[in-house]
């Protein structure tokens, strides 16, 4: 019997289904955990305490969230333009040098909140620009941008590793990174929003980027669903053959929605370069680009989608280091794995529960339920 | 309400069939009882629920409650493959075939008989040389299906059909995408299977093809069987007034044309397609302000590229257009817009229409930057308040600016499209299968609309493989075969000479 077209209502869509395909992949991880010889209740527990058990572990959990909403935000724009952007990691990577530079040039004049709206703007135009090229050659080329994308990865990451080496690194040192940014290009940590929930954020790296995060999720939201460039973007990326016969510029459309996507995975870089480290390190994206494929698959490509995804990863993420710590037998290899459960059950199959759900729920109508 | 004539052995009986899809009541207790060895044909409106009717004898949906009976028998189907096992076989309007395959490899598809192929290769060519001398389904199994005319990739789908044992063969909208002439030919078979014993179910909104082949025929209204006949004891004019439910024109009434100024003329235009092929050769005509000009042809004989080239889609390769008497150049479909170009878009799935868009959005596709509808961001109310006026005005079904447009019937698809296009009252319009897959009392509609904007002092291209469609609307028929204008004719010229010269043999 065929399902796919039956309507469901949004309840059953946005909370049910996902909610099953969580409790699936928790259930699958648990069996993981059980095989290898710990209780995964303890280790389920384990992993809310850490991630939600002191205002440490929330500021840890959402110091990640905060790079995920940044990487979701920028896969999910250019999604809605027809355009698979695995390169929010790269874009990122050089957005940290473009955030750098600016904290290093200002950081000794200004305080925070005067670098703070340069640093926006140079971590977004580096992460911009290091997608513009794989724009560039999908709209005027069509080369694939989902390889070009991929290949810029690989490019950003030694070309930093180059930088920071031979360049940023600082005279005499050992590590590849730059020198510490003075309090002037440092974004300050959010204690007091912690404090308004009686909570103590200890020495959670959870700062400023979150609230401007936050304000991102509102302007794709805007941009997306209210504004005629988001019109555009979302007819090429549902039909592009309506969208030539509406006149909407292909190349026009695809650069700007990716110089969009590039500068939001850029500003990814203002949390752990500006607000956590205070320094340019190599490999300080850690593969949160990745992980916003995955939060904006999981967020359906909604802000508020995104939101809610990129939080139960960052649950993950510290809850995860947190059991390994605790339970040596679960490596971090092993939280990777489930990590990888979480998105292959939320993520790729997501449609697998819903032929079922909706016989059920059309044969419980009927029977005026 | 009167029943099939009972005394004939049925084929095939539904009895009591009753399908909801939430409060959306698409079959209401169906009875039907189709007679062996006869040709019943199934007309009604788009939405009447015939094509959920269809999906519930082939298993694609199962009915809420009522009883499938084949040769007297309950039989329940749960999905295609019990459909086949009890002798049903589907031609679906949209081909299912795999087009990098030969016609055997098609037709063994899921039938394949074993782990090495070579014996059922020698007994499908063995079935298909008698299916062939049978019923006269003559294709050469050796044929890659994607470069078989259209008309012989449908008779594949049927040889599929019977090759599986099928006595009870449904077709969907077997013409669409077919010539008059190849249209006959299927006729011709399906009388053949008939006179073989083999029952044919076909669904159809074309009455002309009802009265042409079927012996009974079915009528159904808003998910209800209103009515079953006899064709040779029913008309033309009765069939349309049970599938509407009111009285139809069903030739649009027109005064004489009354034409003005040149508003497009088209000089030694010359168009390829995207692999080199040149489908638009060496073509020049004018068409003036105040009339219809109707481009005949067969699908695939250049007017798609024609149009696509005027409307800015798709870049000509040589010659000129002018609006206005001014060349338009290498103007994209927003700046021709602006110049009062209108283009009523040949497929509305892919391009005149994003179906994952609610209606109100599709209102404003490609027109959406006009400031009415607000500057860097869109305004909403304006939009919506112009939509909810289109709905009106068009009578678009159900009047909600807030529905998917994929949840609209063909029709009122089609009605949103031509709505957008005409209220926009531009000075050329052209108008590509303006009724393509649309039910009877919206082609009434829509042509009614058109004549409007004749009589407005609009010029207006009309391509449509309808003949009937060209016929009643145009002021002056080209005829296009192969690429060029092979001739033009007034609007009374007679089916059979524009026939003649769509195939290319008459000038």
């Amino acid at each position: 019997m065929n399902t796919a077209s039956l309507p469901l209502p949004g309840w059953i869509t946005y909370g049910l289904i996902p909610l099953i395909n969580l409790v699936l992949a928790f259930f699958f991880s648990g069996l993981v955990v059980w095989f290898i010889g710990e209780n995964p209740f303890d280790a389920l527990a384990l992993m809310l305490e850490g991630a939600l058990g002191s205002g440490e572990g929330i500021g840890f959990t959402l110091y990640y969230a905060t790079n995920f909403i940044f990487t979701g935000l920028s896969v999910a724009v250019a999604i809605h333009a027809g355009l698979f952007n695995i390169g929010s990691e790269g874009q990122a990577y050089i957005g940290g040098l473009g955030a750098a530079l600016v904290a290093l040039a200002l950081d000794r004049y200004v305080p925070w909140y005067v670098t703070m709206p340069f640093a926006i703007a140079g971590a977004a135009i580096f992460g911009a620009a290091w997608a513009f090229i794989p724009a560039f050659l999908q709209a005027k080329r069509g080369s694939h941008i989902v390889i070009t994308t991929i290949m810029f990865n690989f490019i950003g990451a030694a070309l930093m590793v180059y930088l920071l080496v031979n360049v940023l690194i600082v005279p005499g040192k050992m590590a590849p990174e730059t020198r510490t940014f003075l309090e002037g290009g440092q974004l300050p940590k959010l204690d007091w929003l912690m404090a308004l929930f009686g909570l103590k954020l200890g020495p959670a790296p959870f700062n400023v980027s979150f609230l401007i995060a936050l304000a991102m999720c509102l302007v794709v939201w805007l941009l997306v669903w209210r504004t005629k460039l988001g019109y555009e973007m979302r007819t090429l990326g549902i039909s592009p053959t309506a969208a030539v016969y509406a006149g909407i510029p292909y190349s026009r459309t695809v650069i700007i929605a990716m110089l969009i996507s590039g500068g939001l995975a850029g500003m990814m870089a203002l949390n752990p370069v500006l607000g956590a480290s205070a320094r340019l390190q190599v490999e300080f994206v850690g593969g949160a680009g990745f992980v916003g494929i995955a939060v904006s698959l999981m967020g359906r490509n909604h802000p508020a989608g995104i939101i809610l995804a990129a939080i139960l990863f960052g649950i993950l993420y510290q809850g995860g280091d947190w059991v390994s710590f605790e339970m040596p037998n679960i490596t971090r290899e092993m939280i990777v794995v489930i990590q990888g459960l979480v998105i292959l059950f939320a993520g790729a199959l997501e449609y697998m529960c819903r032929p079922a759900l909706a016989r059920l729920y059309y044969s419980m109508a009927k029977r005026g339920v | 309400m009167s029943q099939a004539p009972a005394n004939e052995r049925a084929a095939i009986e539904l009895v009591g069939i009753d399908k909801k899809f939430g409060a959306v009541h698409a079959n209401k207790n169906i009875n039907l009882s189709v007679a062996k060895g006869s040709i019943h044909g199934i007309i009604g409106e788009n939405g009447a629920g015939k094509s959920t009717l269809m999906s519930i004898l082939y298993g694609f949906y199962h009915a809420d409650s009522g009883e499938i009976r084949i040769d007297g028998k309950p039989v329940a189907i749960r999905d295609s493959q019990a459909a086949i096992a009890a002798g049903i076989g589907m031609v679906h309007q949209h081909f299912m075939l795999v087009e990098n395959f030969t016609v055997l490899e098609n037709l063994m598809l899921g039938a394949e008989g074993g782990m090495l192929l070579k014996g059922g290769v020698t007994r499908a060519r063995g079935e298909l040389k008698r299916l062939a001398s049978d019923y006269g389904l003559e294709v050469d199994p050796d044929a890659v299906v994607e470069e078989l005319a259209v008309g012989l990739q449908q008779r594949v789908e049927i040889l599929k059909a019977m090759y599986r044992g099928a006595e009870i063969l449904i077709l969907d909208e077997p013409t669409g995408v077919l010539t008059p002439a190849e249209a006959d030919h299927l006729f011709r078979i399906l009388k053949v299977l008939r006179d073989q014993g083999k029952t044919v179910i076909l669904i159809t909104h074309k009455l002309r093809e009802i009265m042409a082949i079927t012996d009974t025929v079915s009528v159904m209204r808003r998910g209800e069987m209103v009515a079953t006949r006899k064709t040779s004891e029913t008309t033309v004019e009765e069939l349309a007034e049970l599938m509407v439910g009111r009285r139809v024109l069903l030739r649009v009434e027109k005064g004489a044309a009354n034409p003005g100024a040149v508003v497009l003329s088209v000089k030694n235009l010359t168009v390829k397609d995207g692999r080199g092929v040149t489908m638009v050769d060496n073509v020049s005509f004018d068409v003036r302000a105040g009339e219809i000009v109707g481009i005949a042809g067969v699908a695939g004989n250049g007017q798609s590229e024609l149009l696509e080239a005027i409307s800015g889609i798709r870049p000509p390769t040589s010659g000129e257009i002018l609006i206005d008497g001014i060349p338009i150049g290498r103007a994209d479909p927003a700046r021709l817009r602006d110049l009062g170009l209108a283009h009523i878009p040949e497929d509305r799935h892919h391009m005149g229409l994003v179906l994952r868009f609610e209606e109100y959005e599709n209102a404003i596709l490609g027109y959406h930057r006009d400031p009415k509808y607000g500057g860097m961001f869109l305004d909403l109310d304006a939009i919506r308040k112009d939509a909810v006026d289109k709905i009106e005005k068009y009578d678009i079904r159900p009047p909600n600016p807030r529905l998917k447009t994929a949840n609209f019937s063909g029709g009122n698809q089609q009605k949103i499209v031509v709505a957008r296009e005409i209220e926009r009252d531009p000075k050329l319009l052209l108008i590509g299968q303006p009724t393509r897959g649309v039910d009877i009392g919206a082609i009434e509609f829509i042509h009614r609309r058109i004549i409007d904007m004749r009589d407005a002092g609009k010029a207006q291209l009309l391509v449509s493989v309808e003949l009937d469609e060209i016929r009643a609307l145009s002021d002056r028929i080209l005829v296009m075969f192969a690429g060029q204008i092979v001739g033009e004719k007034t609007a009374d010229a007679g089916e059979q000479t524009l026939g003649l010269m769509m195939a290319g043999i008459a000038a």
